[in-house]
């Protein structure tokens, strides 16, 4: 095991994925000198050469375009778009070519592609810097749309991404890259946990507290604050936000029986939408309460001045928390 | 429950681009210039010549084809141009401080790009209008934006600084090329109004990669639309050099859509103002657009999130600090002994009030309350919205203190 922040610990599964194919290849604005904006592949384009590690021209439809065309002819594309707000322009590519082409193709094709883009805010950075647009990818068919929220799972499963015959919309949670943990270089990407599986954080008994990327953490924080009154928070890390791993936030919720949702995305049309419907389907007869959203608003990324406002933080998921719970919260006395 | 606060590491960097590499022949001399393309690597190009009107020492030569659009410039004109290079590089120095200083979350630097924007703004009418990229600060110095407004996006208080329609200049523009589409749809309603205003917009070298950025020229040229299109080669996208981007001179993919196409030595204040002047005359005569290349250099890192040493040769700076653009100026004012002592100290005068008006306007700037994140998202309320924002409000006055509850965190 090997102390790492987040960022290294991608760098080292790339770095990984780069020695054990040769047909894995990265492409991204400024990921060659430079290392990447957030140094996410600083020195791969030294070690690996500037075919395999490649600076391309500023367009992001370009980049994802040209790794279809690299997929077609067998490569394993990993493209890094610089920041979540710049996909939009690739967006067309992503959608209507990069997730159709199997299906299209009925099966001959593969897009072996993934995505990388840093998402989430929390960092003080200008407008286009923060978004968390997983949502529009969670709903394209034939995308695959992970993220880790700790250095072991941004090693692994940055590896399982890129190894994985369909492609994969990898977000990797920047406010987070700079955290530290473990890693174990050695771990085996096949043998770990699948990058399709959610997983259980924080045993608990009392609710169940849904969180990804760079929320985890914030669950994790609110898990531990609600034991100090008794309350016995269950936390599951998400990490596949399409296809969703219901199985085990059912097992969760049916023992539970409560059910809180936290992404910074907006509400409306999110993945806590999604998962408090399913949940709500599959397991109505287990929930002692509504399932609790606790979200970024319907609103534009905000400035940084009040960006905290917008994003949830520990005390809004407690006030989600005990609304789920019917405790005192700052909806009491509100209908619904 | 007891209430906890995240703490939360503030992390730099971000993104955005401009810039590109080319060697400039400095040589240009007598606005024919030259013509050589120094461009390692680059094919191709028509071999466009650079204009300048004022060599990197000073010296005024002469351009038969553009002397006639700046005859008008008159010495007290030449001053006052000095006097917005300075301004300008001032305003960026004391932003790049403020930055330095925690007062600013980021700043993206003109340093060395005084010339592009002094030169192509000065040549404008009140109503024509402006598409900028983020750089263009000085343009919307001289544009008349108030200071504080200037910094108002970079502090992290508003998404946009100014209203456009006050200074007929749009708000600053993140996503790379995006706004030479909105300049171009802008300029096909002056067409439709009969109006001979024109429309300018400022992207980068980089930029002309982006899709966005090729959509807008054919769109213009099959519209012939009164718009200039003003690209600041400054040599630089973030790491990637111009070379990356391009495999002719910029100015030959202007020319590949058919648009009239412009070389300027992008340091020099008068030939950039004849350029823009020859685009705008023939916006205005319904001639449509016409691309200009002002070769510039970012003297600086591409936002105060970058470090340059990563990726640029020290000896290109020494290259290009030779080629000042305010340098040059004040030599051509001395050889016409206009440069005086007291000229010189009310310029002086003149950028450190600026300074500290920016300063004064940046740090007594007030902090946007709390449900400010919920304006402006629609032009009529909506009930959804609204329910969110009467949660949030339950929310924050669930803690005694409707703005203290979670100011701490990530809040500068």
């Amino acid at each position: 095991m090997t102390q790492m922040t987040f960022a290294r610990a991608i760098n080292s599964g790339l770095r990984r994925s780069l020695d054990n194919d040769p047909k894995v290849l990265l492409m991204g604005e400024d990921i060659g000198t430079l290392g990447g904006v957030f140094r996410v592949t600083d020195g791969l384009q030294k070690d690996f050469g500037k075919h395999r590690v490649v600076d391309t021209p500023l367009a992001e439809s370009g980049i994802v375009g040209t790794a279809v065309g690299l997929a077609y002819r067998g490569y394993r594309p990993v493209v890094e778009i610089q920041f979540d707000g710049f996909v939009y322009p690739a967006f067309d590519q992503i959608v209507s070519q990069v997730a159709k082409m199997h299906y299209r193709s009925r099966g001959a094709v593969k897009m072996p592609i993934t995505i990388r883009i840093p998402f989430g805010g929390g960092i003080g950075s200008p407008e286009h810097h923060s978004e968390s647009p997983e949502a529009y990818f969670a709903h394209t068919a034939g995308l695959r749309v992970v993220t880790p929220a700790s250095p072991q799972d941004a090693h692994t499963m940055i590896q399982q991404a890129i190894s994985c015959d369909d492609p994969v919309v990898f977000f990797e949670p920047k406010r987070r890259y700079h955290d530290k943990g473990e890693v174990d270089e050695r771990l085996d990407p096949n043998s770990a946990p699948p990058m399709g599986q959610a997983r259980v954080v924080t045993d608990g008994t009392d609710v169940t507290l849904l969180a990804y990327g760079p929320l985890v953490k914030t669950a994790r924080d609110a898990a531990t604050a609600a034991a100090d009154e008794g309350v016995s928070v269950e936390v599951i890390d998400l990490r596949s936000l399409a296809p969703v791993d219901f199985a085990t936030v059912e097992a969760s919720v049916r023992k539970t029986g409560r059910l809180v949702i936290t992404h910074e995305a907006g509400q409306s049309g999110g993945l806590g939408a999604e998962v408090a419907a399913s949940i709500t389907e599959r397991c109505f007869y287990h929930l002692e309460a509504a399932p609790v959203r606790v979200t970024g608003f319907d609103v534009p990324y905000p400035y940084s001045k009040v960006e905290m406002h917008h994003l949830p933080n520990l005390d809004r998921i407690l006030d989600g928390v005990d609304r789920a719970l019917g405790r005192p919260n700052s909806l009491s006395g509100l209908e619904g | 429950m007891r209430r906890y606060h995240e703490s939360c590491r503030g992390m730099v960097t971000r993104r955005q681009k401009v810039a590109a590499t080319v060697v400039t022949d400095d040589a240009g001399r007598g606005g024919t210039s030259a013509g050589q393309d120094n461009n390692a690597g680059h094919q191709g190009g028509a071999g466009h010549g650079m204009v300048q009107l004022i060599t990197p020492s000073g010296e005024r030569v002469s351009h038969p084809e553009y002397d006639p659009w700046v005859r008008d410039v008159s010495d007290e004109q030449l001053c006052s141009l000095y006097e917005d290079l300075v301004v300008i590089r001032r305003i960026d120095k004391e932003a790049t401080a403020l930055q330095r200083q925690g007062e600013l979350g980021l700043w993206p630097p003109l340093l060395g790009q005084e010339a592009s924007q002094v030169g192509s703004v000065r040549s404008l009418r009140d109503d024509d209008f402006i598409f900028p990229s983020y750089r263009e600060n000085g343009v919307a110095y001289c544009r008349g934006v108030d200071l504080a407004d200037i910094l108002r996006v970079w502090r992290g208080a508003a998404s946009g600084g100014w209203d456009p329609y006050t200074v007929n200049m749009a708000i600053p523009q993140i996503v790379i090329g995006a706004q030479t589409l909105h300049a171009t749809g802008y300029a096909m309603g002056i067409q439709n109004d009969g109006a001979d205003s024109a429309a300018i917009v400022y992207f980068g070298d980089g930029a002309t990669s982006e899709g966005d950025v090729n959509e807008a020229m054919v769109f213009a040229a099959s519209f012939q639309v009164p718009l200039v299109f003003f690209c600041q080669n400054n040599h630089w996208a973030i790491s990637e050099p111009v070379r990356l981007q391009s495999h002719t001179q910029l100015v030959d993919r202007g020319a590949g859509f058919g648009i009239p196409s412009m070389r300027v030595d992008g340091n020099d204040v008068l030939a950039v103002m004849a350029a823009t002047r020859v685009a705008l005359d023939r916006a205005r005569r319904g001639g449509g657009p016409t691309f200009i290349e002002a070769v510039t250099y970012r003297m600086g890192p591409h936002t105060t999130a970058d470090d340059p040493t990563r990726y640029r040769d020290p000896n290109e700076l020494e290259d290009w600090a030779a080629k000042d653009p305010i340098g040059r100026v004040h030599a051509l004012l001395d050889r016409k002994g206009l440069f005086t002592e007291e000229f010189e100290a009310g310029v002086r005068t003149k950028a450190d009030a600026v300074a500290r008006e920016l300063r004064a306007g940046c740090t007594g700037m007030p902090d946007p309350e709390p449900l400010d994140v919920f304006k402006h998202v629609y032009s009529t309320p909506n009930s959804w919205l609204d329910r969110q924002q009467d949660h949030y409000s339950r929310y924050l006055a669930s803690f005694g203190d409707p703005a203290g509850a979670t100011q701490e965190e990530g809040a500068r």
